[in-house]
């Protein structure tokens, strides 16, 4: 307790000159549960392990399943802001792969994907974390399926936030027509731009996986 | 086609155009011949006097400056011998309260020891009592011839008998008396060799005090030499400064090195005090700052230390304070020396365990089968120990750097005094020969400017040698100039 009083302390001393700007990162991921794309959830699971192992104290990180409808916080996997301390920090990440590792042995798959939904999500949390570095990720196909009633043909906005898709994999009529696989790309990348979006990236090798998160 | 520019009197001969050209300029050089010579003149005054000027002013200021650092290191060289020979006279006073306060009774001990011996050595003088006067009587009754008369043979072996008695009683009262003498002479040996161990001890100290002096000497010769502002006084001086000056820069970055591990030891958990995420500037983390700021805080409280203890003298206000007060404040900076060292060794402790926990949390993450193989060792305990001493002694050793920094303030102001002289000098000197090279650039102008126009000059010295038949020497251009105006 003194010890924390001591850091307050110091902290108050360094708080008259303190750089106003936030330098810390929030991330959002969307898991697409939906399909056959369903089988890849393991795979997000070594992403999130990274994002764990390479975020600091003070950011935040939420993860959250895109299904047939997105857009509600019931989705949001698991979602934690990491405490100041390194030590609390720790174990908050701890609680985080606990709480990942229950949804990728449970999870279930949706008839529909809805992308947009959770973009709009995403952006939502980010927003409120106040974070100087926001960044969505998103571990899907990028094939979004709606159903009939669900309305998401309407401009978006994803203002200074990076979104990164990640594992894009090939569906069998992309192979047939690689086109559609680029083409979808490209839309997304319009999509995501006219959003106001800082930058659109494409990260097929999770091997890769350092170019996710950047200052 | 391309279209010639405009000036080229003949199109497509540069050359030919440019040389009509000139022809034609020529003339009108002529005319503006004196007015661009004294403009060139004038060019070459404006621009190298007051480069001149400049290269004298410093100069002067490099001497003033110069003459002010000879005094103020002269005056810091008296300083510091005074001190010096002060202090050699405080060691010679307690010389003297230690060991000549204890003269008189060495010089007690030494008479008592020589009296002593004096009545010994008059005790072995001391000779057995001489043989009784009756011994003449015995030779004339030895004498006597007895002539056969029986009486006297009996009477002579009588007295004959009773003088061996009394010679061997006589012989053994001597042997006693000699062997007194001997046990006397042999009980001198101990005062001998205290007599000898007490005058190499005095010896010691008349030579001890006899070095001291030496020392006094050699420090007034020193002295002396900075009060009378010699050459060599001042050499020394210099010299003494510049290695001082060299030696305290290389014990601070040595002290720097030390610095920068301490703050690779308690940044990390200063995080666990202050935040991790909080940043004074876009790459300064606030635990990074208040990790500078505890080194700093342990830096000046050394400083504080040494100052206390009267080992430098940085902040005369120290010195002037009283005794009591000085010691209280001693006492209060070793104690803020001491619990800043021993947060320090915590911090180092938490430090290592944040790592640890950081590297099980990695494990876990890289799904791993790398189980903990050497935790419990006590090998594995030597880098945590190492690190909490280190934690602990660092803060002590930075307060050392009290030390060096006073040499290094003292030298610093010599050291930069004689290079800020060197550099006005040369610039005084480029200055000086930017100068001339103007002037002289102007003086070559002048004439080029006339070798330009030389047909018209030689027209105009033909024309002048016509009307006036006696020659006169021609003059240069700048000449002209410089005699017209």
């Amino acid at each position: 307790m003194k010890r924390r009083h001591f850091g307050f302390g110091l902290a108050a001393l360094a708080a008259g000159c303190a750089d106003p700007r936030s330098h810390s990162q929030a991330v959002y991921m969307l898991v697409d549960t939906s399909g056959t794309y369903a089988e890849e959830v393991n795979k997000a699971q070594l992403i999130v392990n990274y994002l764990l192992g390479t975020l600091q104290p003070g950011d935040s990180l939420a993860v959250a399943r895109v299904k047939s409808r997105s857009f509600s916080e019931k989705d949001i996997v698991a979602k934690a802001t990491f405490d100041n301390r390194p030590s609390q920090a720790n174990a908050q990440k701890r609680v985080f792969r606990e709480q990942m590792e229950a949804f990728t042995r449970s999870h279930s798959g949706s008839a529909y994907t809805d992308i947009t939904g959770g973009l709009i999500q995403g952006s939502m949390f980010l927003t409120e974390t106040g974070a100087g570095h926001k960044t969505i990720l998103i571990f899907s196909d990028m094939q979004e399926e709606l159903d009939k009633v669900t309305v998401r043909d309407f401009p978006i906005t994803l203002k200074d936030i990076r979104v990164v898709a990640v594992n894009v994999v090939k569906l069998r009529t992309d192979n047939v027509d690689p086109r559609r696989y680029l083409g979808r790309l490209e839309a997304w990348q319009k999509r995501v731009e006219a959003a106001g979006a800082r930058e659109w990236r494409v990260i097929n090798d999770i091997e890769h996986l350092d170019g996710v998160l950047k200052g | 086609m391309m279209e010639s520019p405009f000036w080229m009197i003949v199109p497509g001969n540069a050359a030919l155009s440019a040389l009509v050209w000139f022809v034609i300029a020529m003339p009108f050089l002529y005319a503006a011949r004196k007015p661009v010579h004294e403009l060139l003149h004038a060019v070459g005054v404006l621009a190298g006097g007051p480069l001149r000027s400049s290269s004298r002013w410093l100069l002067g200021a490099a001497h003033d400056m110069r003459e002010r650092n000879r005094q103020v290191l002269l005056a810091h060289g008296r300083e510091e011998a005074g001190q010096q020979i002060a202090r050699e006279f405080e060691r010679v006073s307690l010389l003297v309260t230690r060991d000549l306060e204890g003269y008189p009774a060495l010089q007690r001990r030494l008479l008592d020891e020589i009296t002593r011996v004096e009545e010994d050595y008059k005790k072995c003088g001391e000779v057995p009592p001489p043989p009784p006067d009756w011994i003449d009587a015995i030779n004339a009754v030895a004498n006597v011839k007895s002539g056969g008369n029986e009486l006297v043979t009996r009477l002579l072996e009588e007295i004959n008998r009773s003088i061996k008695d009394i010679h061997e009683k006589t012989l053994a009262e001597y042997r006693r008396a000699y062997e007194e003498r001997h046990s006397i002479l042999d009980g001198f040996m101990p005062f001998w060799r205290s007599l000898d161990k007490t005058l190499a001890q005095a010896d010691r100290k008349m030579t001890s005090l006899t070095d001291r002096a030496a020392a006094i000497d050699a420090q007034m010769a020193r002295f002396e030499q900075i009060v009378s502002k010699t050459e060599r006084a001042e050499h020394a001086l210099t010299v003494s400064a510049l290695t001082q000056f060299f030696v305290a820069t290389l014990v601070i970055v040595v002290a720097a090195g030390g610095a920068l591990i301490n703050f690779k030891l308690i940044a990390l958990p200063m995080s666990e005090m202050v935040g991790a995420g909080d940043y004074l500037t876009a790459s300064l983390r606030t635990s990074e700052v208040a990790a500078l700021v505890i080194i700093f805080v342990e830096a000046t409280m050394g400083l504080f230390l040494m100052e206390t203890l009267r080992i430098t003298h940085l902040f005369p206000k120290i010195h002037a304070l009283s005794d009591p007060m000085r010691k209280r404040m001693l006492w209060i900076a070793f104690t803020l020396l001491l619990t800043l060292a021993g947060i320090e060794a915590a911090l180092a402790l938490m430090r290592d365990m944040l790592i640890a926990d950081k590297q099980a949390l990695m494990q876990s993450l890289a799904a791993t089968a790398h189980a903990a193989a050497a935790t419990d060792s006590w090998l594995a305990r030597i880098p945590t120990i190492g690190q909490i001493v280190l934690g602990f002694i660092l803060p002590f050793a930075l307060a050392f750097v009290a030390i060096p920094l006073e040499s290094f303030i003292a030298s610093a102001r010599t050291v930069g005094g004689a290079v800020l002289v060197m550099v006005m000098r040369l610039l005084a000197v480029s200055l000086r020969l930017a100068g001339s090279f103007v002037r002289q650039l102007a003086r070559v102008l002048v004439t080029l400017y006339d070798i330009l126009i030389v047909l018209p000059l030689l027209l105009e010295r033909l024309v002048r040698d016509r009307r006036a038949p006696t020659p006169t020497p021609a003059l240069s251009g700048f000449e002209a100039v410089e005699r017209s105006s």
